[in-house]
């Protein structure tokens, strides 16, 4: 184990230079676009998994990472984005056309949770969020609308350029562009006003505000950016699945995508890449050994927290 | 004209007053400081005036705005800037990221020009540069811009918070104690700085300090406090002479 932390930091010295780093994801990104090319369909189901738990915890890591806030209700953002385009499309809409509309909403959800709570402290945020985490589910349970706890199926597949986007290699690519833009994204937040903003608060909340720094908006940034995420993902898994039910968006979703973060190294990108990366692949690897994989997932857990406290991937401390 | 004025202004922790009634008047474009024993208020009373702590009772105007009870960083807005008495440094920040934040408040680059990186942005992010390079120029540390600021040594981490109340671009300065720690060296060019601060830069300065030397080599006017309330208010001269500055520093004869 400690050999293979070790292992990363090597990885982590070589990829120092920006040459070797420009190489490594050079390769790294003509790998991912090849492999449909080789692999069958399973796998790439599981890359497609991937790549869309990516998605939501580079949105998380917004939140978590960046500015340093608790979230353990993230999949409520992802149910909102899910719901608001299985709705509308049932009403109709063009999938692409839901897209801002799935956006809009989660980001007035993430007001809706940030705004009064974002004066707490930490540990009451964590109780608050997945308060809302448990409300949305719930709500979506019980409303019409929503489908009740059967929730929406027959969700059409969108289509681009009037290409029917129904094969597994179709939302492959598609949520690999999401990830490329989420990674653009994400990377430029972290390098502008607003990022380092972030980082001011999470250092030191009254220096930061000594410095004219507004922190409860900047959170609220945070909360609203991070929503979006959530809700676009949620979009495209929508029409992915074509069915969506609450039990999709329960509790341990949210503990999920914010364990790929943490898991990581909060705060850095390649670390919430390479967070959803063993979330997802871990226990789709050992599916042979049946349930007592998620036991194995356990210890492994505990077993890298322990050994490395910071993450797969932290933030490099010059 | 003064910038700033503070009128019978009192903060109570529970049972506690440590600011009492508070009254003075700093007018623009001088050196002013605020002494007293330990404990006496001094911090409790800058920290009403940076909306840190919301007073109990009184007015505190800011050119000519009241600023009582106001938010920290709605009063940075304004124009007043501030040290900390035990350094509040971003650790884990370079040099010059440290001294960017103080350009927050003067720039306004959101959601959307991050992402988008609009030219009003790249712009915007060239002059917080620009600034804080100046700023860190001027207080003698330009060098070490890159370095993280937990990696420098005491006195430079002090210059790096001058540097950082300097980028919020204020009108008014509030030093908390900035020549603690530093050695006589430190100290000298300390008192360089604080003149080139007023002449250079046209700011009126208001400190703590605990170092009497410093105190009336710089200061144009002194306001004394002893338990939180106004005990001598005057020149250098004035102050050092006054009884009741000698007894609030000395300790009466009965009480020892
Ligand atoms: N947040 C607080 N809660 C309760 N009491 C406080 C608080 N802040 C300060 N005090 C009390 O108020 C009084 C004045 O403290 P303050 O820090 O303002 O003194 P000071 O003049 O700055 O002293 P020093 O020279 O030691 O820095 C002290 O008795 C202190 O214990
Ligand atoms: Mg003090």
């Amino acid at each position: 184990m400690g050999n293979s932390v070790g292992g990363i930091d090597r990885f982590r010295k070589i990829l120092g230079d920006r040459k070797t780093q420009g190489a490594a994801l050079a390769v790294l990104i003509i790998f991912v676009i090849l492999l449909p090319l080789v692999a069958n369909n399973y796998i790439e189901e599981v890359a497609t998994n991937t790549l869309f738990y990516i998605v939501l915890a580079l949105g998380l890591n917004i939140v978590v990472g960046y500015a340093g806030l608790v979230d353990l209700g993230y999949a409520a953002f992802f149910a909102v984005g899910a719901y608001t385009t299985g709705i509308l499309m049932h009403y109709g809409w063009n999938f692409w056309l839901t897209i801002p509309m799935a956006v809009l909403f989660s980001v007035i959800a993430g007001v809706i949770i940030g705004g009064p709570t974002l004066r707490l402290r930490s540990d009451y945020l964590a109780i608050v969020t997945l308060g809302f985490g448990e409300i949305t589910r719930i709500t979506a349970r019980n409303l019409k609308i929503t489908g009740g706890a059967s929730g929406l199926v027959g969700i059409q597949r969108p289509s681009i350029f009037g290409h029917i986007l129904n094969q597994i290699t179709d939302f492959y690519y598609l949520f690999f562009i999401l990830v490329i833009l989420a990674v653009l994204v994400a990377m430029r937040l972290h390098n502008s006003r607003l990022g380092r903003a972030w980082q001011y608060i999470r250092e030191d909340e009254d220096a930061a505000e000594a410095m004219g720094i507004d922190p409860v908006k900047t959170k609220l940034y945070a909360y609203m950016i991070g929503a979006a995420f959530g809700g676009i993902a949620g979009a495209f898994f929508a029409v992915k699945m074509t069915a969506i039910s609450p039990e999709t968006f329960a509790f341990t979703q949210s503990a999920m995508i914010l364990l790929a973060v943490i898991l990581g190294g909060m705060g850095k990108i390649p670390g919430a890449i390479l967070g959803a990366v063993f979330l997802v692949l871990f226990p789709e690897i050992f599916r042979g050994i049946g349930q007592t994989r998620m036991l194995f997932f356990g210890i492994m857990l505990v077993i890298i927290m322990v050994f490395r406290p910071q993450g797969l991937w932290p933030e490099r401390k010059g | 004209m003064s910038i700033l004025e503070v009128q019978k202004l009192t903060l109570r922790f529970g049972g506690l007053t440590a600011v009492s009634n508070l009254s003075f008047e700093l007018e623009e474009n001088t050196i002013m400081s605020l002494i007293g024993p330990n404990g006496a208020g001094k911090t409790s009373a800058f920290n009403c005036l940076t909306g840190f702590y919301k007073g109990s009772e009184g007015e505190i105007l800011f050119k000519g705005q009241s600023i009582f009870r106001q938010k920290p960083h709605k009063i940075t807005k304004l124009g007043m800037a501030r040290t900390f008495q035990n350094l509040r440094l971003f650790k884990d920040m370079t040099v010059l990221e440290n001294v960017m934040s103080g350009m927050h408040s003067r720039t306004k680059a959101g959601v959307f020009g991050a992402i988008l990186r609009l030219p009003s942005q790249v712009h915007e992010e060239q002059r917080i540069r620009q600034v804080s390079k100046e700023c860190l120029d001027f207080v003698g540390i330009l060098d070490k811009e890159s370095r993280l600021a937990r990696n420098l040594a005491y006195g430079d981490q002090r210059r790096v918070e001058w540097a950082r109340a300097l980028a919020t671009q204020p009108q008014l300065l509030l030093l908390d104690e900035p020549a603690a720690g530093l050695n006589q060296d430190e100290k000298e060019q300390l008192v360089g700085l604080i003149r080139r601060i007023r002449k250079d830069l046209g700011i009126t300065v208001l400190l703590i300090e605990h170092d009497m030397g410093l105190v009336m080599k710089v200061s144009e006017k002194i306001v004394v406090i002893d338990y939180g309330q106004k005990i001598a208010e005057g020149t250098a001269e004035e102050v050092k002479n006054n009884p009741r500055v000698i007894e609030a520093y000395l300790g009466k004869e009965d009480e020892e």
